[in-house]
């Protein structure tokens, strides 16, 4: 049941990213190239989404919890630091760069094309070698504070 | 060139949001796709692998099902190589990790949400990538 639906969720998302252009990097790099051939296509993507999302939201969050789950897993930072800023400068210039993010290349795997594949292998690094070098740091801080 | 879609934009960006919406509904979770692929790999708990996987085989599902409605698979021209690929997905990885999320995690469910940090990442990313497409495209004469 939780599989199932999770697989139909995924699917939604996916012929949403599909039907919109972000699964398209051409279509994505010209909605960032104001000055040459741009395509405002997206402004509409990221309109859509967010007018649904913010409605349906506020009629979820009306419940006490999800109806598969026994609570709402709402991410808990609330600091705007440099590592929040300097981190989605960073993504921002590689999302400019390959024209691909997580969410537009993700769906695109299905069309089975390398280029895609090349995307996903060097977003894995990206991910694992910041992931293991945050969490080295996170476990040395919390030994010194046992200490 | 790309062609203005405005119908099909705005009914995929809707399809996302819808998306969006039922993952919080049934699962209580956030519809980010760093956070989604990340927890797959690294998951927290013993059980918290499965629904991750189900949703990105949802995602992966995609093309074929648009090809069976439409019968083509979805435009995707890549006009750039495979150097930038790979900088770009490193970057890209880096930087999603560091802050917490992507356009999907803070620039819609972080968003909608009204949260300060997903409202200040979404404009750092967006303002970087037009930077970035700018200097590539007009300055340095990229495709």
């Amino acid at each position: 049941m939780k599989l199932a639906l999770g697989y139909l969720i995924g699917l939604v998302f996916g012929v949403g990213i599909a039907l919109s252009g972000m699964i398209n990097p051409a279509k994505v790099l010209n909605f960032f190239d104001l000055a040459g051939t741009w395509d405002p296509s997206l402004i509409l993507v990221m309109g859509g989404a967010l007018a649904v999302t913010a409605i349906g939201y506020r009629l979820v969050f009306g419940r006490d919890r999800p109806l598969i789950d026994d609570h709402f897993h709402l991410p808990k930072a609330s600091a705007i630091d440099a590592r929040l800023v300097g981190g989605s400068a960073l993504f921002g210039i590689g999302w400019g760069t390959a024209g691909f993010c997580p969410g537009g290349a993700l769906p695109a795997i299905g069309t089975g094309r390398p280029e895609v594949f090349i995307f996903i292998a060097a977003l894995l690094v990206g991910i694992l070698a910041t992931r293991a070098v945050v969490d080295r740091r996170t476990a040395t801080a919390a030994a010194a504070r046992r200490t | 060139m790309t062609a203005f879609t405005p119908v099909a934009s705005l009914v995929g960006g809707v399809l996302i949001g819808v998306a969006s919406v039922l993952l919080m509904l049934f699962h209580g979770r956030i519809m980010g796709a760093t956070g989604i692929l990340t927890g797959a790999f690294l998951p927290t708990s013993a059980g918290d692998r499965g629904w991750r996987i189900a949703i990105l085989a949802g995602m992966a599902s995609a093309p074929v099902a648009c090809k069976l409605v439409t019968g083509g698979m979805p435009a995707l021209d890549v006009p750039i190589g495979s150097a930038a690929l790979i900088v770009g997905g490193v970057l890209v990885g880096v930087g999603v990790t560091l802050s917490g999320g992507c356009t999907s995690g803070h620039g819609v469910c972080g968003m909608a949400r009204l949260s300060p940090r997903s409202i200040v990442a979404t404009l750092v990313f967006m303002a970087a990538s037009f930077a970035t497409v700018f200097v590539a495209r007009h300055l340095l004469g990229a495709a």
